[in-house]
């Protein structure tokens, strides 16, 4: 735990001893990210829905979609189309029961549960038809799991302690805590709308924890976790500045 | 008489390197010192002329390629940023300030190229 900081010190000294034997110059940089998918053949973007599940206190689905538009209305050059969300899950239950009873689809409580839907991603004529629908835009689709989590663990934290002189410090200590909180996993899902084959997909996973005394509302947590992965997404989409600090030598 | 005559010449031509070699390096500096003060200035296809040039002369300057890859970075020529880098840390590897240039590229390359494509 300890050794980071010393790590993080001793580079800190390396880099201050190099600048005073150097002449350096600290030169602010943007560096441009060009997107991951070639979009340039749309002109629009249809986040047409998710098959979502895990906790029941946040609609992933509509979450999802609705966050993802409002980021792409302002971050992309795509023109967003505003439709209903659409119910994945029913759709692909109906690709599934053809012929038989309706039935209501079971619920996607853990991440093998959505095996049973992901057909539906690979369905061309079904978003071909979707395509047809919005004049051929670019789809955007996938799965998002966000679970409840609970995690036992020792985690490092600080103690005031006073010495026999009555003298006041502050010193790691190390404790086994009980910690909650939530995990979001799933796939983004890119579809030419005109074709209706999939272009790209990208995966991800991010999780979130607090002391279990902490009460974090669901949709916070939900929002903490899809900020960090808002940039990733975008990057698919759209070219990406990143502002940073280099060190030019002479 | 002409085996006592090769350390002569070989120090003859030593002698004669040595300046040249510190005149690539000097001449490679201003260009590096040309490139800074036009980068500063935002101007980095200027720099990177400069900096290109300052390679060339001297090759085993550091600097040159440091500052080059930042330049290539900044451009968004991630490829060619991480060789600039390399090839920096190659001619020194112990030099810190190197070294953080490119984990801080590093991280940067590794977000945009860490994906999952279908």
């Amino acid at each position: 735990m300890i050794a980071r900081p010393l790590r993080t010190l001793s580079s800190l000294v390396a880099v201050l001893l190099a600048t005073a034997c150097t002449n350096s110059f600290e030169i602010p940089i943007e560096t441009p990210i060009r997107p991951k998918l070639d979009v340039a053949a749309f002109q629009r973007v249809l986040v047409a829905g998710f098959i979502a599940g895990g906790t029941e206190d946040v609609d992933g689905n509509l979450e999802t979609t609705r966050l993802l538009r409002s980021q792409l209305r302002t971050k992309s050059q795509l023109r967003v189309i505003d439709s209903d969300v659409l119910p994945l899950v029913d759709v692909a239950s109906e690709g599934r029961d053809s012929g038989g009873a309706a039935t209501t689809p079971p619920p996607i409580k853990e991440e093998k549960d959505l095996e049973a839907y992901e057909h539906v991603f690979a369905n061309v004529e079904y978003w071909k038809k979707i395509g047809e629908e919005y004049q051929q835009p670019l789809i955007v689709t996938g799965t998002v799991m966000f679970t409840p989590l609970q995690r036992n663990s020792i985690v490092q934290r600080e103690q005031e302690v006073y010495d026999s002189f009555g003298r006041r410090r502050v010193v790691p200590v190390r404790t086994y805590m009980e910690r909650k909180g939530f995990s979001l996993d799933g796939r983004f899902i890119f579809i030419d709308g005109r074709s209706g084959a999939t272009l790209h997909s990208e995966s991800f996973g991010e999780q979130i924890l607090y002391n279990a005394n902490q009460t974090t509302p669901a949709l916070s947590s939900y929002f903490e976790l899809m900020d960090r992965l808002i940039p990733t997404f975008l990057s698919t989409l759209s070219s990406q500045k990143i502002k940073g600090t280099r060190i030019l030598l002479q | 008489m002409r085996t006592a005559a090769v350390p002569l010449v070989l120090f003859l031509l030593t002698l004669v390197s040595v300046p040249l070699q510190a005149d690539a390096r000097s001449d490679a500096k201003k260009q590096v010192e040309f490139g800074i003060a036009v980068a500063q200035r935002g101007l980095w296809r200027e720099a990177i002329y400069r900096w290109e040039r300052a390679a060339q002369i001297d090759p085993s300057y550091a600097p040159a390629h440091n500052n080059l890859a930042i330049a290539y970075e900044h451009e968004g020529d991630l490829a060619k940023a991480r060789a600039a880098y390399e090839r920096a840390l190659e001619l020194e590897p112990g030099n810190a300030l190197i070294k953080q240039n490119y984990e801080l590229f590093r991280e940067i390359n590794d977000r945009t190229t860490a994906k999952n494509t279908q």
